[in-house]
């Protein structure tokens, strides 16, 4: 077997030193009848070639995003990645260390985790962010268990426009820790009144921006009506390219953001692993769940870092902890780094303007198929599109001839039959665009 | 003052590094943070000019610079690039760090997830366009409870900790289905932090069982404990001590009688992989740490994935989704009546699932079962070579990891951090320190499968000549260790008490400190 060094010869010399007849007797503690007597009867050891044969049979069944014409969103978007972050990610020092525990080995992984919680907070305007969580939804329900903690209320406002994945895993962790969740009804079209679900036991109202629908929103008035309400503001953000063009959270008054780091640096991946990002206040941080890497000192005085604040985490705390979490995102809050330094202020800017652009061509395209309106007045680089026939079929139809055009509504929320989600990013060209309008046609007809 | 600020305001006086006019050492090069290069209005990416349209973001553009620098390429490669070398890895050498499995990660693994059929599929694409995803993730989910023996699978926890919440979770709507209410949770001391947190955050009370002096649970104590009102006992098999607990038939029984449900932490799976099915055991379920047993990256703290094995009695309240064989192929559940709902967003960590079955594939039956005897075999050849000079917690074999406590070290002014230390001087990452808890000054050591006897020889060496230079009254070397690292010892307690989390341009204004 490639991967196991010993030889026959060393596992007896080395049974020998330690006094065991064999290695089974080494297994001494196991009860009898528990143990199995030799390997289970199920395939055997399988070379490098045979694998890659097995799965990449399997890789050729799906129809990969860059082999068609694509404008699949709803909360995962489709970016290109440039060659160096999945070169730099794949170096070995650090794609196969351990998390920072021990910082005087460790000073590559904890450097770069301060840069990304400095990222974090640069593009969503907020004070402080931590070393990743395992995406936006789960950062999101995160989120809301920090709020409770803070305001000591137990009742979270979930927004209609919050992606319904979001929506669930809050509402699955409301059931199971012990906190009510109000979900507003979805509303496609915009305009929902969350002040109106507001009482004196709400911890936070959860708002997307752009919303689930597309939308975009100022919550800068929510904002103040929360915090009049004692209540908190945490704004989910599922397609983190929007912040290089949009007001971030931070300055409409946001307390908590949590997003999806995904569409920088990390790819598609089927909806995993993703990187979830999670920012806050200073004043906060010490109920912020998850890892935090901060600025020191050694020995010498030489600036260095450290993973802290770990009396708020479980491997301290443990009963007490902010979280359980403990193995976060860390290699994919690393690849969003590395893209994130690469893009640099000018390139955020320009791929934000970039995906903007080429959703309104597509928005104006579409708008001439007879059968689709297109609901939004605002987007980013996804919008809403009311289709004359059930929008999941169609996808079905268009898949056939090769479109993967987007996500109907209906997968998340089945009445709304006639509702397709339709995302553009810097790699969709105008192409793309037209045989997608003309599939369109041709099957709305 | 802490013992560790005397510690290193005790040497600092004495052992300044060597002097260069950069302050780089050789090989190691000091690297400033990116926000300090200047900004200069640079990209490392080049994006068309976007084309004219009219803006549709509504009143919410963004006014004002957001900070980030601008670097080119070649600046960020040598920038990552030379981060990257101040770091320890498994590629770099032997990693003991109890508790953590780090084994070899195949590049074979690595390759097979970058092909564009996984990489670059989108989670919510027509389930027609990704059968051969879900026929992936179906034959893993085949793999892990064939080797389990359990009947079900919930994949979609995305590590350790999140798999123990699924499986609390799971156990914790089983019961309320019966209509029960039960109130606790039972862990044992020396079970990892995650726990007690778990069975917190699913609104459990937690109650410690004590170990004996066997370093196992004390039989007679949890059944004192066990009563109508306990919901399960989470117990990681073999234990953090390295230990198998042979009484684990009757603890399942002991728990079941009570109709409370047996959680089993699987962090340690790698010790019976394929020579052992938890289900044998009695076990309801368990989580699988894809990042430790079936070798998908650490990656400086994940990601991982955890799915949780269950059984008959819990598999109808998994989390959503699974996949099943329809009429048209593989299907995706993502809505059910009985399951507790939805726990990650999308299906889980399809990127670790292609490493883990690659890995899975690769060894087969015959491969897994030696991997888990080999990898008991590497910690009982370290216990046999290192028990001349540390001080073993627990007599007789140990599993795939082997625990030393400090009674060695009694008396030379040398703490196990110290000893620790040390071996970092020497090219070694330290092994897990001060766990589990039910020891004294803990040194867990966990050399796994993939270390070669050469490697395994050296090493032992290494610790051997540290041990009797400890005892030699050497006591200075260790205080000031390591010495030959990017940094010594860092001041934890000064980044604690004053957080400084981002980098701020200079002279720009704090925000007032946490409260």
């Amino acid at each position: 077997m490639r991967y196991l060094p010993l030889t026959d010869a060393e596992r007896r010399q080395m049974l020998q030193m330690i006094g065991a007849p064999s290695v089974e007797a080494l297994f001494r503690d196991v009860p009898e009848e528990a143990r199995l007597s030799g390997p289970l009867d199920l395939p055997k050891a399988m070379g490098e070639l045979e694998v890659e044969r097995a799965l990449a049979a399997m890789a050729a069944k799906n129809t990969p995003a860059g082999s068609v014409p694509f404008f699949c969103g709803a909360g995962a978007y489709r970016h290109h990645v440039p060659a160096a972050v999945d070169h730099l990610i794949q170096r070995g020092e650090f794609l196969t260390s351990y998390t920072p525990y021990q910082p005087e080995v460790s000073q590559g992984t904890l450097q770069a985790l301060f840069e990304f919680q400095t990222q974090v907070a640069l593009i969503t305007g907020m004070e402080v962010a931590n070393a990743s969580m395992y995406d936006g939804a789960t950062a999101t329900a995160e989120a809301v268990m920090m709020a409770n903690r803070l305001t000591r209320r137990g009742k979270a406002i979930l927004s209609g426009g919050l992606h319904p994945h979001y929506r669930e895993i809050t509402a699955t962790h409301g059931r199971f820790v012990g906190f009510e969740t109000v979900l507003a009804p979805a509303a496609p079209e915009g305009g929902e009144d969350l002040m109106g679900l507001v009482d004196a036991n709400t911890s936070c109202v959860v708002v997307q921006n752009p919303d689930f629908f597309g939308h975009v929103r100022d919550y800068g008035a929510l904002a103040e009506a929360c915090h009049r309400a004692g209540a908190l503001l945490v704004v989910a953000v599922t397609e983190p390219v929007s912040l290089g063009i949009i007001t971030p959270p931070g300055e409409m008054g946001a307390d908590i953001v949590a997003a999806e780091g995904q569409g920088i640096g990390v790819g598609l991946n089927f909806g995993g692993p993703y990187v979830g990002l999670f920012a806050t206040r200073e004043k906060f941080v010490r109920q912020m769940p998850g890892r935090v890497a901060g600025e020191t000192v050694d020995a010498d005085g030489r600036r260095g870092w450290v993973l802290t604040l770990s009396t708020r985490e479980q491997h301290i705390r443990r009963e007490k902890a902010t979280s359980n979490i403990c193995t976060n995102s860390g290699l994919c809050a690393l690849a969003f780094t590395i893209h994130m330094a690469l893009l640099g202020e000018a390139g955020f800017t320009r791929l934000a303007e970039l995906n903007h652009a080429r959703a309104v061509q597509l928005a104006d395209r579409l708008a001439t198929v007879p059968g689709a309106t297109v609901l939004n007045e605002t987007f980013f680089n996804e919008f809403t599109v009311r289709l004359a026939k059930p929008a999941a079929p169609i996808v079905e139809r268009l898949a056939k001839k090769r479109v993967l055009a987007g996500v109907p509504v209906s997968r998340f929320y089945p009445k709304a039959k006639d509702l397709l989600l339709v995302a553009a990013t810097e790699t969709t060209t105008e192409d793309d665009i037209e045989i997608f309008a003309t599939k369109l046609t041709e099957a709305l007809r | 003052m802490s013992e560790w600020s005397q510690a290193v305001s005790g040497f600092r006086a004495s052992g300044a590094a060597a002097e260069t006019i950069s302050g780089n050492r050789g090989l190691q090069i000091e690297e400033n943070l990116l926000f300090e290069k200047d900004y200069g209005g640079r990209s490392g990416v080049d994006l068309p000019e976007p084309p004219k349209v009219r803006e549709r973001i509504g009143a919410v553009r963004r006014k004002g610079r957001i900070g980030l620098p601008g670097v080119s390429e070649p600046q960020v490669v040598r920038h990552f690039t030379r981060l990257s070398q101040k770091n320890y890895s498994i590629d770099t050498g032997l990693y003991p760090l109890g508790s953590c499995t780090m084994k070899h990660n195949p590049r074979l693994n690595e390759k097979l997830a970058r092909l564009p059929g996984f990489a670059d599929i989108h989670p919510l694409q027509p389930v027609s366009t990704v059968q051969g995803a879900l026929e992936l993730i179906d034959r893993l989910a085949w793999w892990l409870k064939a080797l389990t023996g359990m009947p079900a699978v919930a994949m979609s926890p995305a590590a350790g900790a999140h798999g123990e919440l699924c499986g609390i979770m799971t156990i914790r709507a089983a019961i309320e289905a019966r209509g029960e209410r039960r109130q606790k949770i039972l862990v044992p001391d020396s079970a990892h932090g995650t726990n007690p947190a778990t069975a917190a955050a699913c609104g459990y009370a937690v109650e410690a069982i004590p170990a004996d002096p066997r370093g196992r649970v004390d039989l007679a104590a949890l059944e004192a404990k066990l009563a109508p009102d306990v919901a399960a006992i989470m117990l990681t098999n073999p234990n953090t001590c390295g230990l198998f607990e042979p009484d684990i038939l009757r603890i399942a029984e002991a728990v079941h009688r009570v109709g409370a449900f047996f959680y089993c932490d699987g962090a340690n799976f790698n010790a019976i992989v394929g020579r052992v099915r938890p289900a044998d055991l009695g076990i309801d379920a368990m989580h699988i740490n894809l990042h430790k047993t079936f070798s998908t990256p650490h990656g400086g703290g994940g990601p991982g994935a955890g799915p949780v094995v269950l059984s008959e009695a819990l598999a109808p309240f998994a989390p959503v989704p699974w996949v099943v064989h329809g009429k048209k192929g593989f299907e995706l559940v993502e809505k059910d009546k009985k399951s507790l709902g939805r726990l990650k967003g999308f299906h889980g960590q399809m990127g670790m699932f292609v490493r883990a079955l690659a890995y899975i594939m690769s060894h087969g039956a015959d491969g897994l079962w030696q991997v888990s005897g080999d990898a008991v075999l590497n910690a009982n050849y370290l216990l046999a070579r290192l028990r001349g000079e540390l001080t073993p917690a627990f007599e007789g074999p140990c599993m795939h990891e082997v625990l030393f406590d400090d009674r060695f070290l009694k008396d030379t002014g040398v703490q196990t951090l110290d000893f620790a230390k040390a071996l970092i001087d020497e090219g070694y990452h330290p092994m897990t320190m001060y766990f589990p808890l039910v020891v004294h000054g803990a040194l867990l050591v966990e050399p796994t499968e993939t270390e070669s006897k050469d490697s395994l020889d050296r090493f032992a060496d290494v610790v051997l000549a540290l041990a009797r230079r400890a005892k030699a009254g050497d006591a200075e070397h260790f205080k000031g260790a390591p010495r030959l690292t990017p940094r010594r010892r860092l001041d934890e307690t000064a980044a604690a008490r004053k957080p400084v989390l981002r980098w701020r341009p200079e002279g720009s204004e704090k925000a007032e400190a946490a409260e």
